[in-house]
């Protein structure tokens, strides 16, 4: 049983705090006087950092504990009980929540410092600190939930807070459109959540609905229930981290403030369908087929966004779409039931992404909101620590060692050459090339080269120290994180692997030396051939491409959203409005008006007595009072 | 002898009842009314005495106490009836035709 401690709850409290506080205070202020944006920055990282500092200390105190008894947890309250349904709003801290929490807190704090200096001159400054304390209250809630249903709490939060902040300059409709689209791609995953969990309950729910008793009760489950709550749950998580086929709103999600791209992108959001896949390693351990499905979509996705990342020219939608392609490597990795593997790209990514991100809207931010790659250039010169900070970022994310995102990605592309998966190997060495050319051609066309609009560069400047203090941080995360969990040929003993042994259920394959040898080989000159080609075409500086044939297939996204707004979205307006116009005025509206009508008639027919004078009334009253005396003198007879 | 006693109180009441439905002015009604608390005080004397016993005396009482209250208050609202259309005929006041 796990040991009972009682501050976890705090943690995903400062943050709320802090949201509740800040939207308070911008509310009640944002007509009349203007709060200096220095109280806002101010209050909105006291809770990220808290929440950081308490972090710590659950690793401290959770480090202190032996190995196989590292559960900490806090009943706050029952939350509700209804039959065998028993739900306590429960927090539980096992090494796999705390690695999360960890980077969630550091980066989500990074994140909202950096903030303070790009919203700088927002008039929504308030109200947009007040959102990303909710973000992260969520996900730090969705992390340490210690059910599926509190798990669900915060995964519906941060739904809800990514369309809000998505939609943040709400000005322009087409970032209200972009906000809709992932509120409502997310809610069709999350009805596949509700459905497993539901499935979940029916089949070992009685026992107990938190995570321990549910692992404890696992094998009592049938094979094709396991089956479908596996599946189901994966639903959810292809919505919430955008995999096939629900990754379209995650590139529109770009119309946010660059900030929250970083949060959605690297500490909170997308990682939580990773994170539950891990968490629920026990389950898809029983389920190989499920793990299969898992893993092909994964590798999959990879592949397509990396063809889509090749060729688009905003610099965020790069970075989006390696962003879709990377989480594609980590379903790969909990796929082939390499569950840390997964979680610990899940940990480098965050880094690195963050860091690449937090770059793009320095350089953003210098060039005043301009995001198209084509019109910058030469920018090396003018932005030393965002160039320097982003070349990491983008070494750690093409995977170039040793920097973090080569140890990651070699351990997942390892594990599934290991576990016998060729095809999933092979593809995934295929995405590693071609994310160090589009990783590339990103650094080569934004900061070599000759400016290509030159009153912009004119412009361009070094962001401030609030912006490029964070960047720093994240660069040295980004570079040295992959040491942690350095693979034994190396001369490392895995630690970030030990750490989460606990908390997952999976075997590590023993295969030969070669088998390693090769997967590190096959990476590296994946790398090398992915970013030589980047280096011919761009280095050089290169002019804005002309498409035709596949490559302007590739550039309108193979034209996957208007296939679904083809097949989808217009189906489902036509029956609305089908409904609407046929269905409801001849069907429906029938009765219900019919009813309406025969009231008013019988209210009309009762008008006649109602004359307004009281002696009426009277008379009324002393008939009804004869008739009952009558009556009442009838039946004492 | 009760008879007399109760033919009284039934004229009372009837005379009360006419009063209520076929005056219009307020007082005239209000003081059926009272003709008729009367005519019923009357028959609960006039069992009470038939009986033998006091129950009816008491409920006399109460009624009377009862009527007084309620004088008092339905002054007030004749007051304010008039105050609000200048008018003391019941037939002014029909806001509750349908």
């Amino acid at each position: 049983m796990e040991q009972s401690v009682n501050y976890l709850g705090l943690i995903p409290l400062f943050p709320l705090l802090g949201a509740v506080l800040i939207g308070l205070v911008h509310v009640f202020t944002c007509k009349k006087i203007k709060v200096p944006e220095m109280v806002y920055g101010i209050l909105a990282c006291v809770g990220p950092v808290l929440s950081f500092i308490m972090a710590l200390k659950v690793f401290v105190a959770l480090k202190a504990l032996p190995a196989e008894s590292r559960f900490l947890g806090h009943k706050v309250f029952t939350w509700f009980s209804v039959g065998d349904l028993h739900i306590d709003m429960g927090f539980l801290a096992d090494p796999l929540s705390c690695l999360m929490l960890l980077f969630v807190t550091l980066i989500g704090s990074l994140i909202h410092i950096y903030s303070i200096g790009y919203m700088g001159g927002d008039k929504n400054y308030g109200k947009f600190f007040s959102y990303m304390n909710l973000f992260l209250g969520s996900m730090l809630i969705l992390v340490l939930g210690d059910s599926p249903v509190v798990m669900f709490v915060g995964w519906e939060g941060v739904g809800l807070c990514s369309y809000l902040l998505i939609s943040f300059y709400s000005e322009d409709k087409q970032n209200v459109l972009a906000g809709n689209k992932a509120f409502i791609v997310n809610r069709i995953g999350d009805l596949g959540f509700v459905l497993g969990m539901s499935f979940l309950f029916w089949g070992i729910g009685s026992q107990g609905f938190d995570y321990i008793s549910l692992k404890a009760n696992v094998h009592h489950l049938s094979p094709a229930i396991a089956l479908t709550v596996g599946l189901l749950l994966f639903v959810g998580a292809t919505g919430k981290s955008a995999q096939i086929p629900l990754y379209v709103w995650l590139p529109d999600a770009m119309a946010g403030p660059t900030p929250v791209s970083a949060l959605i992108h690297a500490a909170t959001m997308v990682t939580a369908g990773v994170y539950m896949v891990a968490r629920f390693s026990f389950l898809y351990a029983h389920v190989e087929l499920a793990g299969s499905i898992i893993a092909w979509t994964g590798i999959l996705t990879a592949l397509l966004a990396a063809i889509f990342g090749m060729f688009q020219d905003d610099i965020k939608k790069v970075l989006a779409y390696s962003t879709v392609s990377q989480l594609g490597y980590m379903f790969a990795g909990v796929g082939v039931a390499a569950y840390s593997a997964g979680i610990f790209h899940v940990f480098t990514h965050a880094f690195f992404k963050a860091l690449l991100f937090l770059g793009a809207g320095s350089v953003i931010y210098a060039l005043h909101h301009e995001q198209n790659i084509w019109k910058m250039g030469g920018l090396k010169s003018k932005m030393p620590k965002t160039y320097i900070t982003m070349v990491i970022g983008a070494l750690a994310l093409a995977g170039c060692p040793p920097f973090s995102g080569f140890f990651s990605k070699d351990e997942i592309l390892y594990s599934a050459l290991a576990s016998g998966h060729f095809g999933i190997w092979m593809v995934g060495v295929l995405v590693a090339g071609m994310t160090a050319y589009y990783t590339f051609r990103m650094i080569f066309v934004v900061f070599h080269g000759e400016p290509r609009d030159q009153k912009a560069f004119d412009h361009a400047h070094e962001s401030p120290g609030v912006m490029t203090v964070p960047l720093i941080i994240l660069a040295v995360g980004a570079l040295f994180a992959g040491f942690l969990n350095l693979p034994a040929i190396f001369g490392g003993d895995q630690i970030v692997s030990h750490w989460l042994a606990p908390s997952l259920t999976e075997h590590h394959p023993h295969t030969s030396i070669f088998v390693e040898i090769l997967a590190i080989g096959a990476s590296v000159v994946a790398f090398v051939i992915g970013i030589k080609i980047a280096y011919t075409k761009f280095g050089q500086g290169a002019s804005e491409p002309a498409f035709s044939g596949f490559t302007k297939f590739a550039y309108n996204k193979f034209y996957v959203d208007e296939v679904y707004n083809a097949i989808i979205v217009q189906p489902y307006k036509a029956i609305g409005s089908s409904i609407w116009k046929v269905l409801e005025p001849n069907v429906t509206d029938g009765p219900v008006k019919a009813a309406s009508k025969l009231y008013m008639a019988i209210g009309t027919a009762f008008k006649v007595f109602q004359v307004g004078y009281v002696r009426v009334y009277a008379i009324y009253m002393i008939v009804g009072l004869s008739i009952m005396s009558l009556f009442l003198s009838q039946s004492l007879n | 002898m009760i008879h007399n006693y109760l033919l009284l109180s039934i004229i009372l009441f009837c005379l009360g009842i006419v009063g209520v439905i076929s005056r219009r002015n307020v007082f005239t009604v209000f003081m059926s009314i009272e003709l008729m608390l009367n005519a019923a005080n009357l028959a609960f004397v006039a069992f009470s005495r038939f009986h033998e016993n006091m129950d009816g005396h008491v409920l006399a009482m109460m009624v009377m106490a009862v009527a007084a209250a309620e004088a008092a208050l339905a002054l007030a609202v004749v007051i304010l009836l008039h105050k609000h259309k200048s008018k003391l005929d019941t037939n002014v006041f029909s806001l509750l035709k349908g």
